[in-house]
């Protein structure tokens, strides 16, 4: 019978299935943070047990770190007291913490990948709605809630009902100027942010098959911001290269087997998904979102909605509050605003490839006057990665600040906050009302638009500057 | 988890769609180490303005002392964005045991099934039946039957639960103790597993 890749890894996974109820569904990996996990712990410490298998779980502190001076005590109280929780119970349970001041640290759905601990055909879970990164190894990985990482935790499953599958075919050649963030961005226009609900996606297509490992993630990330309960793409040699000799990556005796096994990995032919969408990747121009949720975006040159045209009520009285909120008029061009603030980090785009795009643009210019530039390396490797090719000394060139890896300002739980009423151009992953810091107004977009921007200190088409 | 079998109550409604976690419990109040103290937070930039509780949005339904209940009836794709168990948890330390919506984002409601509050999906149409309703008007949900009913007219819809959900939440019982009850399975299954890996 033809299988789906999500099939294929989802029947391999089921320990039982309940009738009339979901699946238990075993976890190969568990990745945690200091957030996420403190009631976990607390849960599983009441019951008198400790973590069932601790070896499969990988911890990093990423979400309320600061992000310079990480070698001094964090300043504020509660992210010190969660950090520090994370380190014991870390300790008491056994667990590999990458914490502050190791040289793996780093956002959590950056260090997996890179340290090749993601690999093709695995469940992976962790307390993030972004863990839908790690599906671009061809792996089922979804956000849980804590309630969740208790129950992994405890039995090293979790239960999940079996979701509907929906397949993203994207053909043809991007366009220059064009990257993977835009790809995210003009999908997730087109079909809403609850346009997935209820799916898991798989991205497929001559245009997917063409990116990197770390496009290909970026992709993925964004999966959640239609309400997609993961996304994934099938492994190749692309994969199979970009995973081998890294850290944790299957070693020599065990190699040729593992790829033989990862190489049936794919969507059969004939397989049937619940639906399916295609599209042309000549269609899709550099991106920006104008409104407070991710599937609120336009093309750079495009211009907000008239309003008045807008007929379900509901989407009209949607779109007046986003565009009040972000101080913006309707039927209005982007291009040209002025912007206070650019951020390039995240766990969309915080990786080497990601600075490489943004330092070929910028390199031997300086920032604009009027703007403030945060660059944040996704991990302590990118970081020395970055050092090591020399980016930093044009990013300092430009005038951008670069600081230590952590979640940082996409969503500003440390004090890397965007004051209320200005303007951020940020290549995160989530543009609600607040995000960012109360009354921040961000805008989403890929790294050649961000650092576009950095230069001229407006919305830019990048194009103009290639 | 609190058992949940049938509630009548009046209801807040919050007919804005979209609804997203970082609006229920923004990222500031997610230093918390322990599950307590969260419903102060809700909604918590919508309801005061400058983070001050001296300063209540009277234009907020939460400060608004006529909608009063513990039934909160918001408009479509309710608690998308971040899989933040805190929104469930911000959302029952308040006193809100059922959500109303025509859509739910998938995490949201996982989350808020696990606690004890009971996310229930109604037609677009008679959920605007619902705003239309009278702050004095009562709803009653009856999980056995799967039904949500507007007791001044009557007019009902039935509502989809899984079995396995709605037997845990009738009777307040706990995923863990199943996974916990099921563990030779797991057992059995990852030799199993590292069997057929050594094939």
């Amino acid at each position: 019978m033809a299988k789906t890749l999500f099939e294929k890894i989802w029947d391999k996974h089921v320990v039982k299935t309940i009738n009339g109820g979901p699946s238990v569904l075993y976890i190969d990996k568990h990745f945690i943070h200091e957030v996420t996990s403190p009631q976990a712990f607390k849960g599983i410490e009441k019951r008198g047990s400790t973590v069932f298998r601790p070896h499969q779980v990988v911890a990093t502190a990423d979400h309320n770190v600061p992000t310079i001076n990480q070698h001094l005590p964090i300043k504020d109280e509660l992210s010190r007291i969660q950090v520090q929780q994370l380190i014991e119970n870390c300790k008491n349970h056994n667990i590999e913490l990458y914490g502050l001041g190791h040289p793996f640290q780093g956002i959590v759905h950056v260090i997996g990948p890179e340290l090749g601990i993601t690999q093709p055909g695995m469940t992976i879970v962790c307390g993030d709605s972004h863990t839908s990164t790690h599906g671009a190894f061809g792996a089922i990985a979804f956000g849980i809630g804590t309630s969740e990482v208790e129950m992994v935790f405890a039995s090293q499953c979790v239960l999940q009902s079996k979701p509907k599958l929906m397949r993203i075919n994207i053909e043809g050649e991007l366009s220059s100027g064009v990257v993977s963030k835009d790809i995210i961005l003009y999908i997730i226009a087109q079909i809403s942010a609850s346009g997935a609900t209820g799916y898991f996606v798989e991205y497929a297509g001559s245009a997917i098959r063409k990116l990197s490992m770390e496009a290909r993630m970026t992709i993925c990330n964004m999966s959640i911001e239609m309400g997609a309960r993961g996304g994934m793409i099938a492994p190749d040699e692309t994969t199979f290269t970009y995973i081998k000799g890294r850290q944790f990556a299957p070693g020599n005796g065990q190699w040729d087997r593992k790829v033989a096994e990862w190489k049936t990995m794919y969507s059969d032919e004939g397989a049937v998904f619940d639906k399916e969408i295609d599209i042309n990747a000549a269609d899709i121009e550099p991106m920006i979102t104008y409104g407070t949720n991710p599937g609120l975006g336009i093309t750079i040159n495009g211009s907000t909605p008239i309003t008045d045209t807008i007929m379900d009520e509901g989407e009209r009285k949607n779109i007046i509050k986003a565009l009040q909120y972000m101080g913006l008029q309707p039927g209005k061009q982007l291009l040209g605003m002025p912007v206070q603030h650019v951020f390039i980090g995240s766990c969309t785009n915080s990786r080497i490839e990601d600075l490489r795009l943004v330092a070929s643009l910028i390199k031997g210019k300086h920032k604009n006057a009027n703007v403030q530039v945060m660059i944040v390396p996704g991990s302590q490797q990118v970081a020395k990665q970055v050092k090591a090719e020399g980016l930093d000394k044009i990013f300092a060139e430009a005038g951008f600040e670069i600081r230590q890896a952590g979640c940082s300002a996409c969503l500003g739980m440390n004090e890397d906050k965007i004051p209320a009423g200005e303007y951020c151009i940020s290549t995160s992953n989530r543009n609600f009302e607040g995000r960012q810091g109360a009354g921040a107004r961000t805008l989403l977009a890929s790294p050649l638009t961000a650092a576009a921007a950095a230069i001229t200190g407006v919305v830019t088409d990048v194009r103009e500057l290639m | 988890m609190k058992a949940l079998t049938t509630i009548t109550s009046t209801f807040v409604p919050l007919p804005i769609e979209n609804v997203d976690t970082d609006q229920i419990i923004p990222a500031r109040f997610l230093k918390a180490t322990t599950k307590d103290g969260f419903g102060k937070n809700l909604f918590r930039d919508w309801r005061y303005l400058n983070d001050d509780e001296k300063q209540p949005k009277k234009d907020f339904v939460l400060n608004q002392p006529q909608y009063r209940g513990e039934i909160l009836v918001a408009g479509k794709n309710f608690g998308c964005g971040s899989s933040r168990e805190h929104a469930a948890w911000s959302l029952l330390d308040y006193g809100f045991r059922c959500v109303v919506s025509s859509f739910f984002a998938d995490i949201f409601k996982n989350n808020a099934l696990n606690n004890g509050v009971l996310p229930i999906t109604v037609s677009d149409a008679f959920l605007q039946k619902i705003f239309q309703q009278g702050n004095q008007s009562t709803l009653t949900v009856n999980l056995q039957q799967q039904t949500l009913t507007i007791d001044a007219t009557g007019e009902n819809e039935r509502f989809d639960i899984n079995d396995y959900k709605k037997t845990c939440m009738l009777n307040g019982y706990d995923d863990i103790d199943y996974l916990l009850s099921i563990k030779d399975d797991i057992e059995a299954f990852e030799i199993q597993q590292t069997q057929s890996l050594q094939l």
